[in-house]
């Protein structure tokens, strides 16, 4: 069959025919005009993460983005609001920033030199009497976003409708707040990060953070290149704890580690690890044994990965965002993390830590892209054939906050995904 | 000191001739050779920030001394590791080189590393300036530094199954 035929039948099914509640089609990996619509659907419609407020800490400081395939600045402006505009000249379109991130008085298109304030007003253009009473620069500013933030993650959103942030993460606001208290009493700040891309579609990223299943398989080589405490410690595939809630709105946590899911608690039977020996050591010089604890305890992040539909994951000691590239391309940012004024040779052994796991040359990363890769080869196989997401449906229960929980290793973060997937698609 | 000098026996021809016998190991995949061109003090480094020279400060792709090393090699070699046992095949071409500075056993060289690597039916690039560090201890050359700083290494690259 070949992909225009493929994709014509595709586009006949429903999203109520793609996902079912225990399997999805296959065509939600392959089908171009899926993914357009995800575009518009999703990623133009719902709240986007783009920043942590650590990397837009001063006035003038900024980074760009891309919501979808739409590229954004995120900055700070001089009364330290955060804006997020749309990184496009209202001209002729040309983008305004091609930086990662810098610090800046304001933004100057390279074409015609229309100048933008922080905050996006256009505050000049070069020889304004062609415009003289046909244009009024106050109805041109950069376009802007909606935003909010929640615990230091700023959010952004095309939909001037859709609903408050903190409604929208919901139940995975008790979890971001978990997450944060790796900072061991220092603010969480970004140190960094790697980024690579693969050649699959974004919801096979998206399904692999609470996919607990996988982990001893693909990351066998990763596992046997750590010390025995920390492979204790990520052994979880029949721990009857490490459990896996679906959140609501397509959220969803899986936990690892239960000792570390609330790092403020500690009964004092873990013993610190002897790979961080170093570490305890240098910090018990200048500071009391419980923080030396707190911090070491803190050092791989918090147990859990925690998925925020569409894009943004907080995985135990990193954040993970994925950005869909095209129907067939992915790519992905692993951003280290750190105590913001925390002690040095901490944060450096965090950035040990991430380096040795993540990114396109860690010892975790390129399996992962490895498997991914071959699901998106292995789609165009299984015309007829689903992708199953039914793992552990048999001992799913519901809690009385309404998370659906299950054992770490099943698919109950993916169905609940699938889930908001097919809310968003039906609007 | 002429080029000509240099590259009849003076250092910098001792360094590209270790340069050269370092790429074949890497592109045949000979890891446990590889391995044996170290100091035990030697680092190899694969960082993101294009300026850093504090490495140890800021995150890189790889920053590994001596266990890090052996821990990757064993990885890379062992066959549990998916992206590796299917790795690319690759092919880099090192030239460009520049003597920094010879002093006493050892050579600093910097370089120009094109490489290719193939992989179901797509040939990526991987760009790269190269930095050695080569201890000539009684002659024999001992690694002391690797620095690959990929011409894109702030943007997102491919995951890799072996070794820059």
């Amino acid at each position: 069959m070949s992909t225009h035929e493929y994709r014509l039948i595709a586009s006949t099914k429903s999203p109520e025919d793609l996902v079912r509640h225990d399997r999805v089609d296959v065509s939600l990996y392959n089908d171009p005009a899926l993914f357009e619509a995800e575009l518009e659907k999703i990623f133009y419609r719902t709240w986007v993460w783009v920043a942590h407020e650590s990397e837009v800490r001063n006035s003038g400081d900024f980074k760009t983005a891309t919501i979808g395939r739409r590229p954004v600045i995120v900055v700070r402006d001089k009364k330290n609001s955060i804006n997020v505009l749309e990184n496009r000249c209202r001209h002729r379109g040309a983008t305004v920033c091609e930086k990662h991130k810098g610090n800046a008085t304001g933004f100057t298109c390279p074409y015609h030199s229309w100048s933008y304030g922080l905050d996006g007003k256009l505050r000049a253009l070069p020889y304004p009497d062609g415009y003289e009473g046909i244009l009024e620069k106050s109805e041109l500013p950069l376009t802007s976003l909606r935003v909010e933030s929640y615990a230091g993650m700023i959010f952004a959103s095309y939909n001037d409708e859709i609903e408050p942030l903190e409604d929208f993460l919901g139940g995975a606001r008790h979890w971001i707040d978990l997450f944060m208290k790796q900072g061991a009493g220092y603010p969480i700040k970004t140190q960094g990060e790697h980024k690579f891309s693969f050649k699959g579609n974004w919801k096979i990223q998206l399904e692999n953070t609470t996919d607990g299943y996988h982990f001893p398989i693909v990351h066998k080589s990763f596992m046997s290149s750590v010390d025995e405490e920390t492979s204790q410690m990520l052994s979880f595939m029949t721990d009857e704890q490490a459990v896996t809630h679906s959140l609501g709105n397509g959220h969803s946590v899986m936990v690892m580690v239960p000792e570390h899911v609330d790092l403020d608690h500690d009964d004092g039977t873990e013993q610190l690890q002897e790979r961080f020996a170093h570490v305890t050591e240098e910090l018990s010089k200048t500071l009391p044994p419980e923080q030396v604890r707190r911090i070491v305890r803190s050092l791989h992040g918090a147990g859990f990965n925690l998925n925020l539909f569409p894009n943004v994951a907080m995985s135990m000691s990193f954040f993970r965002v994925l950005r869909p590239v095209s129907v067939t391309e992915t790519e992905i940012r692993h951003v280290a993390l750190g105590m913001d004024g925390g002690p040095d040779i901490a944060n450096r052994e965090r950035l040990r830590i991430h380096e040795h796991f993540q990114g396109p040359f860690g010892f975790g990363s390129p399996d992962d892209a490895e498997a991914w890769d071959r699901v998106q080869r292995g789609s165009y196989a299984g015309v007829d054939a689903p992708i199953l997401v039914n793992r552990g449906l048999n001992r799913e229960i519901t809690a009385e906050n309404g998370d659906k929980v299950s054992h770490a290793t099943d698919e109950g973060g993916m169905r609940g995904a699938y889930d908001m997937w097919k809310r968003m698609m039906s609007q | 000191m002429s080029n000509h000098e240099i590259l009849n026996g003076g250092p910098l021809a001792r360094a590209i001739e270790f340069i050269w016998r370092e790429a074949e190991l890497l592109d045949r995949k000979h890891y446990a050779e590889w391995a044996s061109l170290w100091s035990e003090s030697g680092r190899y480094i694969v960082p993101i920030d294009p300026d850093t020279e504090d490495f140890e400060a800021t995150l890189n792709y790889a920053y590994d001394d001596a266990r890090m090393r052996d821990l990757r090699i064993e990885r890379l070699t062992a066959g549990y590791s998916p992206s590796a046992v299917d790795a690319a095949k690759t092919l880099r071409s090192i030239s460009r080189f520049r003597l920094v500075e010879a002093a006493g056993d050892e050579v600093e060289v910097n370089s120009a590393q094109l490489l290719y690597a193939y992989k179901r039916g797509v040939h990526t690039p991987f760009v790269a300036e190269l930095n050695h560090r080569i201890r000539f201890t009684d002659g024999v050359p001992r690694l002391e530094r690797k620095v690959v700083r990929l011409i894109n290494s702030t943007d997102s690259l491919s995951a890799l199954g072996f070794l820059l």
